[in-house]
């Protein structure tokens, strides 16, 4: 958190980010020097990260990214569906529209990594890609094909061979998404 | 009322029992046996008797008094077990302990009715070596490591510094108490104050595993009270050993305060015994785990290795002074996912069955011998010593877990919260090991003191706090357990979340549990599975282990089905295939599943009962008696001759771990009355090519889908009635 950074984040950017993202001075300062520091070299933002993570999963993380162009707002918007939800926020005004660390943002977040074409709807092959992914080399596509295909039937209620959002909300219901899906942010 | 009518067998046989744990050793009475018979004793002169040598019938109970009295305990605890069970109301309301305390007061106090002194008690040598070191296996082999190891921050700081702030507390408050009253409790120093301190304040596994089971509380809390009734342990061996140095020490200096040299050793001791009992039972759970993995061709002593390389860590660990529980619980916890992958089926299923056998037996007997050592001659007794200690202990533990709490909840992502904090303060039982350790202690004029507080202590938690506990977690709305069946979907869902995490965690920079755990599942991958996993037996994913778990249990229940379905299947037109569909899910409906992540601590049930509601067994008389049915807990290969099962009976003999060979694609069963293609093509030994099969599977796939499809809409028809 040198003085550097901070000079270069403008505060009434900082307050806006705040305002979006619900997170605190502190914190949105500490995460730009992160981001600057992330950002150096030709490459840029993205180029850097590709190299940080190892699983294959991470960069369709940083895939992610992409969507919000890659600048420090984007960036904070991402982060911010990893706040963990605080039970003060919930006797505040509500706001205009639902934060971005609620619970069906958070999932949201989770289905558009499945769902890179953004249809809205998981399809086969693209949870064939998810798996691939987290699984490893060592299975044969047949076993792959027909734990996908048992993931869509466990899901899918309106027998279209998808998996909706709606129905990939019902899955996790029982999963402890807010918990799971949750970084502290150091203040 | 007609499930009460083996009680009166019961009873008297636990009473036969009872009387003949009152022979005195040695000779048996004369006036046993009926006279007229060939009666003879081995000892008699046979000079003496009459000429013949063969004697018709002749009794030598010292021959095989010492096995026969065991067994005889053994067999009247498990007696009792079993009337517990079966009596009605009573298992709602008492958890088992508190009966099986009553009815090692009952034999105790029979025992001294008839032979006018003290019972046997429980000697500190039985109950370490052999009683202690089971239960504590078993709780180590379930526990559910994720969960551990994401609270394992929160629970070391509970287990070490809890412990040591109920230590000094209680040591300290004590010895203020026996100042104030300098009459009676004069003689008791500071040293005595502060080791019985060490010993009473540790929460013992045994009692808390007991009654936690019955609970059913959220797996956090569950997991944070165990844990730290586990790894206490360390500090209590720390607490009874540095009483000895602080002696050592005190006899060198000759000061009466502790010295800050003192403190450093202390301390440093903690650190000893906790991580040599860590590395001890990492070296054993490593080469057990590299046993195993030869074992394939004797697989029938496969199990055996686990008990023997885990005992051999326990005690290892005791002869070096380590922590022996924290050994345990390590080799345990380390051989496990080894073990699992390497040996066969069947050999899973015995280790889990022995060590629950096992485990059940030993806190069975701890029980009652904690409740027949209590009739003794040699208590003493003093009203201010006893009220202080227990109130003491309360008031130090509420305040220990109170700011500990306060302070670890900043760190923690999921905070504690005040009701937690509440049951964890209260769920502080103290059991068993605390009455071996006062045994153990060198003679002084106050022991026997100690040992009747101690008794008190126990007895007070186990009771009172064992039976309240339950209404109260009901009266404070405590979080409970979520009783889910895994799904795939959920696995893989929450597969990507952990993934998503550590990639996020990483570009925050972030080291977080997430990262952590990225990095030991790679360094597991890239070596330690290689190197203690057989060729044939490498699964690589835990997606595809979940997978495959639940297609075999989907199997399993193809056998279990026949003559529950037909009642229902009767209203609709139904083709071969949809009958064995719905034969399949009626059974999964009507059977508990295991679940493999669902901590299977209950001693009674191998499979958890994790009934949603739409499962629900047809005998349920009760509503805690849920968890407690042992049902089919041996799934395994049913003696049925019924023909259209045997095939798959003899399918699911030949499921082992070691066909399940990764590379292989899955084959289609061509067996028409299942529809479960991928557990049963695992099972297929001889495999025909799979070129033949490609034809089929478009077919197969329809028919699955459509099963499938049936199982939801009959999940949803079964849910109406309830």
């Amino acid at each position: 958190m040198g003085s550097r950074a901070s000079t270069l984040l403008r505060e009434e950017e900082i307050e806006e980010i705040k305002k979006e993202t619900g997170f605190s001075h502190s914190q949105i300062t500490r995460l730009y020097s992160r981001f600057t520091s992330l950002d150096k070299g030709e490459n840029g933002f993205l180029g850097r990260i590709i190299k940080i993570p190892e699983s294959p999963m991470c960069r369709r993380v940083v895939v992610s990214f992409r969507e919000d162009q890659v600048n420090f707002k984007g960036f904070m918007r991402t982060l911010a569906h990893f706040r963990p939800i605080e039970d003060n926020e919930k006797n505040k005004n509500p706001p205009t529209s639902e934060p971005l660390n609620s619970r069906t943002n958070k999932l949201l977040f989770a289905f558009r990594l499945y769902d890179l074409d953004r249809d809205d709807k998981i399809s086969r092959d693209e949870l064939l890609q998810v798996l691939r992914m987290m699984v490893g080399v060592n299975i044969s596509d047949d076993q792959l094909g027909s734990i996908a295909d048992r993931t869509i039937q466990e899901a899918d209620t309106n027998g279209d061979n998808c998996i909706s959002f709606q129905e990939f909300i019902k899955v996790l219901e029982k999963v402890d998404v807010e918990q799971k899906m949750s970084i502290r942010f150091l203040h | 009322m007609a499930a009460l009518w083996p009680f009166p067998l019961l009873i008297s046989e636990s009473l036969w029992a009872c009387l003949a744990l009152t022979l005195p050793d040695g000779y048996p009475e004369p006036h046993n046996g009926p006279p007229t018979a060939g009666f003879n004793y081995s000892h008699v002169d046979p000079s003496v008797d009459l000429p013949s040598a063969l004697r018709v019938f002749s009794l030598d109970y010292h021959h095989v008094q010492a096995p026969f009295e065991i067994v005889l305990w053994i067999m009247l605890a498990s007696l009792a077990k079993l009337g517990f069970h079966w009596s009605g109301r009573v298992p709602a309301i008492v958890p088992e302990s508190c009966v099986l305390i009553m009815v090692g007061l009952l034999v105790g106090g029979v025992i001294y009715g008839v032979r006018h002194s003290a019972p046997p008690t429980l000697s500190a040598d039985a109950f370490f070596l052999f009683l202690l070191p089971p239960i504590v296996l078993d709780a180590g082999y379930f526990l559910p490591g994720r969960l551990f190891f994401e609270n394992l921050g929160t629970i070391l700081w509970y287990a070490v510094l809890g412990t040591l702030w109920n230590v000094l507390g209680i040591g300290l408050s004590l010895y203020g108490v026996c100042l104030l009253a300098p009459s009676s409790l004069g003689d008791i120093s500071l040293l005595h104050c502060l080791l019985f301190g060490s010993l009473i304040a540790a929460v013992d596994p045994v009692a808390v595993l007991s009654v936690f089971q019955e609970m059913h509380v959220n797996e956090q809390l569950h997991i944070l009270v165990f844990g730290e009734s586990l790894l206490n342990d360390a500090v209590t061996v720390v607490g009874t050993g540095a009483a000895v140095l602080y002696k050592l020490f005190e006899s060198f200096l000759r000061l009466p305060s502790v010295t800050g040299l003192d403190v450093l050793v202390g301390g440093c001791r903690v650190v000893v015994v906790g991580l040599g009992g860590l590395f001890v039972g990492l070296f054993f759970g490593l080469v057990a785990a590299l046993t195993s993995r030869f074992t394939f061709r004797a697989q029938v002593i496969a199990p055996l290795f686990v008990f023997l390389y885990s005992y051999l860590s326990y005690l290892t660990s005791e002869m070096l002074h380590f922590s022996g529980i924290v050994a345990i619980v390590t080799c345990a916890v380390t051989m496990k996912q080894y073990v699992e992958a390497n040996v066969s089926e069947r050999s899973n299923t015995s280790i889990q069955y022995f060590l629950k056998m096992w485990s059940s037996v030993s806190e069975t007997l701890i029980f009652i011998f904690l409740g027949v050592s209590t009739i003794q001659d040699i208590h003493m007794w003093s009203w201010p010593f006893v009220c202080s200690t227990l109130l003491l202990c309360l008031v130090w533990r509420a305040t220990g877990v109170l700011l500990l709490t306060a302070v670890v909840n900043k760190l923690r992502r999921n905070a504690v919260t005040f009701r937690d904090q509440f049951i964890i303060a209260y769920g502080g039982l103290r059991g068993a090991i605390c009455f071996s350790l006062v045994f153990l202690i060198d003679d002084f004029p106050k022991k026997r003191l100690f040992i009747t507080t101690t008794i008190v202590v126990i007895l007070f938690t186990v009771f009172v706090q064992g039976m309240t506990i339950k209404p109260l977690v009901e009266l404070l709305d405590v979080k409970r357990k979520k009783r889910a069946l895994p799904t795939v979907s959920e696995e893989i869902h929450s597969r990507l979340l952990d993934h998503l995490l550590s990639g996020i965690e990483d570009v925050v920079g972030y080291w977080g549990q997430h990262y952590w755990k990225d990095r030991f599942e790679q360094f597991n991958k890239k070596y330690l599975r290689r190197f203690l996993i057989g060729e044939h037996h490498q699964t690589h994913s835990s997606i595809l282990r979940v997978y495959q778990e639940v297609e075999r249990r989907e199997q399993q229940g193809v056998e279990e089905t026949p003559p529950v379905v037909d009642a229902h299947s009767s209203s609709r037109p139904l083709l071969p295939e949809e009958m064995d569909s719905i034969r399949r899910i009626l059974s999964r409906n009507l059977q508990n599943f295991n679940n493999k992540q669902m901590p299977a601590y209950s001693r009674h049930t191998l499979h958890q009962d994790l009934t949603t509601d739409k499962m629900r067994k047809p005998l349920h008389r009760h509503q805690s008696l849920t968890e407690r049915c042992t049902y089919h807990t041996i799934t395994y290969c049913p003696q049925r001759v019924d023909g259209e099962f045997s095939k798959s009976c003899r399918g699911r003999a030949r499921l082992s771990r070691s066909h399940t060979v990764c590379s292989a694609s899955p084959r289609w069963s061509e067996r028409p009355d299942s529809l479960v293609p991928a557990a049963l093509n695992h099972t297929q030994p001889s495999d025909p090519g799979p070129a033949e099969e490609e034809p089929d599977s478009p077919q197969r796939r329809t028919q699955i889908e459509r099963a499938t499809k049936k199982q939801l809409s009959f999940i949803l028809e079964n849910e109406k009635p309830l």
